[in-house]
């Protein structure tokens, strides 16, 4: 449905996007995650074609964009797109949400049937009367929607659907978006910085970072096996560390991360350099050494216990920094605390050994 | 001190007993300046419209100059209108020169740099946002233009109306090439100034208090209008 080649985006001297190639498939929901100012808006607009590329060429259904501004329009309308932070018009609900199909020549009480179904559909259903400019945040996000749902585009853009929203509006948001990918059936990419976010509602993702896309496959495959050190930071892989391998045999790697031992499930030879990723939620904590099946137990003094919700991040000192993710609850019952000797294991499948580049 | 007051009486009742040449006057006043102000919004807000939405060299310059304009002196109107109109001047053969219509064309150019750029100004404040989510739900380029006019709404009345304040109080330009003709092109401004070089202080004073009166109101709008 759409494809990217060779795409550049150069803003005052900026590389914005670098040399992007990117195929989404008809009905495929494609999530692009990336921290702020990676490039994830100035994407949406190229696509929208808001504005045109450094170099490079988008398809759009096999159309060539680059072409007259009257081109671009029916182009355009093929497709909507919802902006991170939306604007509405200085006008009434049913207004905004009737002005994508009114701009198309579309009017009469056809017209009012669908506005009152779009906003039925976000559960705005008694708004149509109101100032669009009185609404909250989640409000105008639902009545963004609605506008972009109306046209029945073969490509829905999302920027950032929930990036100003409290937990509840992100939810009910995502349930919206879930519902509407279902109705039309259409082709959507979203930009979100939040990784889980992308997972939930994503068929495929693709990791942008400093305008370049890094990883893109499976929310899963992405998330458990990152391809670098900066994709694993940014999919919440709380320990990286840098080591060589020192022994391989079958399958099985011990890796040497400067000072500890850890073995892992690999098929990288002897000598290679390599990054390992361990996620906190692999990491288990215990008051004594145990008998487990886990390959790797190393004994550790906790330095930091940082609460986050139900959850406590435990960061323990192993001769190196190692991160571990529990619940409230086994800190209370195993009743640990700042200073304690503890074993901190892992399964060697739960590492994820890639080579380090040099 | 006891003269005001007695003058302030009298205009009091001028306006109250209906006094029929306060009401002529007044009446000429609103007619020429509300007209002059809907012909110049007629011209000079496409023109406004079409120097935003376009962009060429010069354009901030040219921006500055209309800025510098809003402040243009009223007798140079007059003077350059009075040229044009004249019996020797290059329009003269139309004969406008002391009629009501070459007082609308004198007002008409003093106020067109103030409507060409509040219009532009207006439209600047709408913001890029705005304009890019026409665009993107699908709006043509003259679409576009019709959305951005119609978020601009409540900031290009309040152009309309400092037109509208600036055509009625002026009194250079209506001299000149109205002339103060009784009961032809006499208006409010060059009544006031008559009257009170003729010693007639109740008359001017009447005429004074409407002409605050208007700009009360139209002030009263401005700042409505900006609040919305």
């Amino acid at each position: 449905m759409i494809g990217i080649r060779s795409l550049r985006m150069v803003y005052s001297h900026k590389e914005i996007l670098q040399d992007m190639n990117l195929d989404i498939g008809r009905g495929e929901v494609f999530a692009l995650i990336g921290p702020s100012g990676s490039g994830k808006t100035t994407l949406l607009r190229l696509i929208d074609l808001l504005e045109r590329p450094t170099s490079g060429t988008i398809y759009f259904d096999g159309l060539d964009t680059n072409g007259s501004e009257q081109k671009r329009l029916e182009i355009r309308r093929r497709m909507a797109l919802v902006s991170q932070k939306p604007t509405v018009f200085n006008a009434s609900v049913h207004d905004n949400v009737a002005y994508g199909l009114r701009v198309r020549g579309q009017r009469g009480p056809d017209l009012h049937n669908k506005v009152n179904l779009a906003l039925e559909s976000v559960g705005l259903g008694s708004y149509e009367h109101r100032s669009a400019r009185t609404l909250s945040g989640g409000e105008v996000q639902r009545v963004a929607l609605a506008r972009a749902a109306i046209i029945e585009p073969e490509v829905l853009l999302l920027d950032e659907p929930t990036a100003n929203l409290d937990p509840v509006s992100t939810a009910h948001i995502e349930r919206l978006i879930a519902e509407i990918i279902q109705q039309l059936n259409t082709t959507v990419i979203l930009a979100t910085h939040d990784m889980a976010q992308g997972q939930r509602l994503a068929d495929r993702v693709g990791v942008l970072m400093e305008g370049r896309m890094l990883q893109m496959g499976d929310p899963r495959d992405v998330f458990d096996l990152p391809q670098s050190r900066q994709v694993a930071a940014f999919v919440g892989v709380e320990n990286i560390l840098e080591g060589s391998v020192v022994s391989s045999e079958e399958g099985i790697v011990t890796i040497d991360v400067g000072g500890a031992m850890i073995e892992a499930v690999s098929n990288l030879g002897l000598g290679e350099d390599v990054s390992v990723f361990i996620r906190p939620e692999q990491v288990v904590v215990a008051p004594a050494q145990a008998s487990s099946s886990a390959r790797n137990v190393l004994a550790g003094k906790i330095t930091r216990l940082t609460s986050a919700g139900a959850l406590v991040q435990i960061e323990m000192d192993c001769g190196f920094k190692l991160v571990s993710l529990v619940t409230k609850r086994s800190i209370e019952e195993l009743e640990l605390q700042v200073g304690h000797r503890v074993y901190a294991s892992f399964k060697a499948t739960g590492v994820h050994v890639i080579r380090r580049k040099r | 001190m006891p003269e005001l007051v007695q003058a302030l009486i009298t205009a009091v009742k001028l306006i109250f007993t209906g006094d029929p040449e306060v009401f002529d006057i007044t009446g000429r006043s609103l007619l020429v300046s509300g007209i002059s102000t809907l012909l110049a919004s007629l011209i000079f807000m496409p023109l406004g419209s079409l120097i935003y939405f376009h962009s060429f060299p010069g354009k901030r310059a040219l921006v500055s100059i209309i800025q510098t304009l809003f402040s243009l002196p009223t007798v140079f109107v007059g003077l350059l209108v009075f040229i044009t109109f004249s019996r020797a001047g290059p329009l003269g053969g139309l004969q406008l020169l002391f009629t009501k219509k070459a007082m609308v064309v004198g007002e008409v150019v003093l106020l067109s740099p103030i409507i060409i750029g509040l219009t532009i100004s207006a439209l600047s404040g709408v913001g890029q946002e705005v304009r890019d989510t026409a665009i993107s739900l699908g709006a043509s380029r003259f679409w576009t233009i019709v959305t951005m006019l119609r978020e601009a709404r409540y900031a290009i009345a309040t152009a309309l109306l400092v037109g509208f304040g600036r055509a009625i109080s002026e009194v250079g330009c209506a001299l000149m090439v109205g002339g103060n003709i009784r009961g032809s092109t006499r208006v409010l401004t060059t009544a006031m100034s008559l009257e009170t070089s003729m010693g007639n202080i109740e008359l001017s004073m009447a005429l004074g208090i409407i002409i605050m009166a208007i700009a009360l109101v139209v002030s009263v709008m401005v700042s409505r209008f900006q609040q919305r």
